[in-house]
């Protein structure tokens, strides 16, 4: 019987069946669906769907003064400076956005959760000083340091995912510990407590599960900001490295020609802008759905 | 009220103590060595030892610290490594354009922002709140660079308005405003419509319609002067973004603020004036959340200071 009274006092979960049905009644969360797919599906089908090797520079590839060509038949988006399947180098540019997406973001939400969990839990000292040591962070101007990071460390498509992650789990360390230490204060933690759980139980059986929406809301809002960081670090040059297509770099290593030939930076520039839109308008969407404060309010 | 304010002070002086701090290590333990730059490649050991030791980077790290910190107090900020000029000097003649160009930026964001943010919420629902809504999506999760490079092919390419670059008229001012602007302009919109739709439900306002006045003079003399003033209070906070954002877009439009100043650097390994343009950002970043939060209570009495 306590064992009843100690579940049932705990927070309602969301069911997944019931989110994605909420999902798909939202116009704007469809859309960015829509597009995330899109992406991916592009990113992982990669290989067999490129009409080109994404490195191999065409003889037929630039006009006889050298310059490249505009879209076609044969080259679909155009070519770039060195006579480069544009279409091709975007569709393996796409895993390298994901690819930094999802690991850096991950790594981020990682250190977040970690940093969270421990201040909201355990609080005291060492609670104190991680929270201040996030207060710390936020001061920082991020992107001027991820800038100092990638460019003095000679880049690579790791490290600039490690440097974006070191830069963008605060947010999440925050949010986490907001809500770690208002769910410890809950009747139902002080339940379980009595029934002699230990700290591991405590976290993993019912904190953890309880911050899972909050995960998935700044999972995928957070991989639109990675994304962003990524493109900017590469188009300055500190980012991933050519021949590694990416979005950013393919700008970077283009835009001299930017007058001239123009779609070889907007069209690579409109598809970092709809990944990004895409999971901000289902991020945006999750949240609404996820979070019960926010319900009500548009 | 001034005990908060004096512990808000303490706090800020030490979050900036430890940017410095981080900052320093970070640049300390990186791979790069400032001293190859300064020397050159055909530099003997020797040169390079003794424009080593002439920087005191011969020195313990603590003692490289202590040293910076303690001219820091006299105002002092060191020298560049390569352009030998005082990197307080080169600070504060860069700084005027970055002010400029911000205060021009949170003008373009405030206008677009708070007009667009206004219209979605008197057409709440409709088809036109809607396009606004994704339009803020679009803004922000575009890159700067892209924006910025758009509004360039556009209007300075394509149609002639705008100088491509640089700085001294107005004309220059334009563009780079605009590429800051827009993008910031997504955010407002979205805080500005949903602090509108609080103020509409509110009970006072309820109560001016019910004695009669018309809708479109509630919402100019009941609805906006409240709807606004919480949305003026985020400002302070906006100038954090603000400061990571100037990097790219100075340097795409060759304006000369400490955004281009610190990109210069970072390229050259200058460290002092890394280190200068980074404190001077974490300064504006913690002042003006100190602002926002200084400011809140007075516009809305509701919100109490700890």
């Amino acid at each position: 019987m306590t064992v009843n009274a100690s579940i049932s006092l705990e927070p309602v979960a969301v069911s997944s069946h019931s989110v994605w049905r909420k999902l798909a009644q939202r116009k704007l969360a469809v859309i960015g669906l829509v597009i995330m797919l899109i992406c991916v599906l592009g990113a992982t089908l990669a290989p067999w769907i490129t009409p080109f090797d994404p490195n191999e520079q065409h003889f037929d590839g630039l006009t006889i003064e050298g310059a490249p060509l505009p879209p076609g038949a044969v080259y679909w988006l155009g070519t770039d400076l060195l006579g480069r399947d544009l279409f091709s180098r975007l569709l393996f540019g796409a895993q390298t956005s994901l690819v930094i997406g999802v690991v850096a973001n991950g790594v981020a939400l990682l250190i977040g959760t970690l940093v969270g969990v421990t201040a909201g839990y355990f609080r005291g000292v060492v609670g104190a000083v991680l929270m201040r040591f996030t207060d710390l962070m936020m001061a920082f101007p991020a992107l001027l340091l991820a800038i100092c990071l990638a460019a003095i460390f000679s880049p690579s498509l790791w490290i600039v995912a490690m440097v974006i992650a070191f830069v963008n789990w605060v947010q999440t360390a925050r949010v986490i510990f907001t809500q770690t230490s208002s769910l410890v204060e809950r009747d139902y933690i002080a339940a379980v407590k009595t029934l002699g759980a230990g700290h591991g139980r405590i976290l993993f059986r019912h904190i953890l599960p309880h911050l899972v929406p909050t995960l998935i809301v700044w999972g995928t809002l957070g991989i639109s900001t990675t994304v962003l960081l990524e493109a900017t670090l590469s188009f300055l040059g500190v980012g991933v490295q050519p021949p590694t297509p990416s979005w950013g770099n393919i700008i970077f290593e283009n835009q001299t020609y930017f007058q001239s030939a123009p779609w070889l930076v907007f069209i690579p520039g409109a598809a970092i802008l709809a990944l990004a839109l895409g999971f901000n308008l289902v991020g945006d969407a999750l949240r609404d759905i996820l979070d019960p404060t926010q319900q009500g309010r548009d | 009220m001034p005990a908060y304010i004096l512990r808000r002070l303490i706090q800020s002086a030490l979050i900036l103590l430890g940017v410095s701090f981080i900052t320093f290590v970070l640049l300390y333990i990186l791979p790069a060595d400032p001293v190859r730059q300064i020397a050159g490649r055909s530099a003997t050991a020797e040169t390079v030892a003794s424009i080593r030791s002439q920087l005191g980077l011969d020195k313990p790290f603590i003692v490289q610290y202590g040293t910076y910190l303690w001219n820091l107090l006299g105002g002092d900020l060191g020298r560049s490594y390569l352009q030998k000029t005082e990197v307080g000097a080169l600070l504060v003649s860069r700084l005027p354009a970055t002010l400029l160009l911000m205060v021009a930026a949170i003008f373009c964001e405030l206008a677009i922002g708070l007009t667009l943010g206004m219209i979605a919420a008197l057409y709440r629902g409709r088809p036109l709140d809607n396009v606004l809504m994704l339009g803020s999506f679009v803004s922000v999760s575009a890159p700067q660079f892209v924006v910025a490079l758009l509004l360039l092919y556009v209007f300075a390419v394509k149609l002639g308005w705008f100088p491509i670059g640089g700085y001294g008229t107005f004309a220059h001012l334009v563009l780079p405003a605009l590429t800051l602007g827009i993008l910031g302009s997504g955010w407002y919109s979205r805080i500005m419509r949903s602090s509108m739709l609080d103020v509409l439900r509110a009970d006072f306002i309820r109560t001016a319609r019910a004695k009669g006045l018309n809708r479109t003079r509630v919402i100019l003399a009941h609805v906006l002067p409240n709807a606004i003033l919480p949305v003026i209070a985020m400002v302070g906070i906006d100038i954090g973004m603000f400061m990571s954002g100037i990097v790219v877009v100075e340097s795409v439009f060759g304006w000369p603020g400490i955004g281009q100043l610190a990109w210069q650097a970072i390229q050259r390994v200058d460290i002092p004036i890394i280190m200068g343009v980074t404190l001077v950002s974490a300064f504006a970043i913690v002042l003006g959340n100190l602002l926002a939060d200084l400011i809140a209570p007075l516009i809305d009495p509701r919100i109490r200071l700890r």
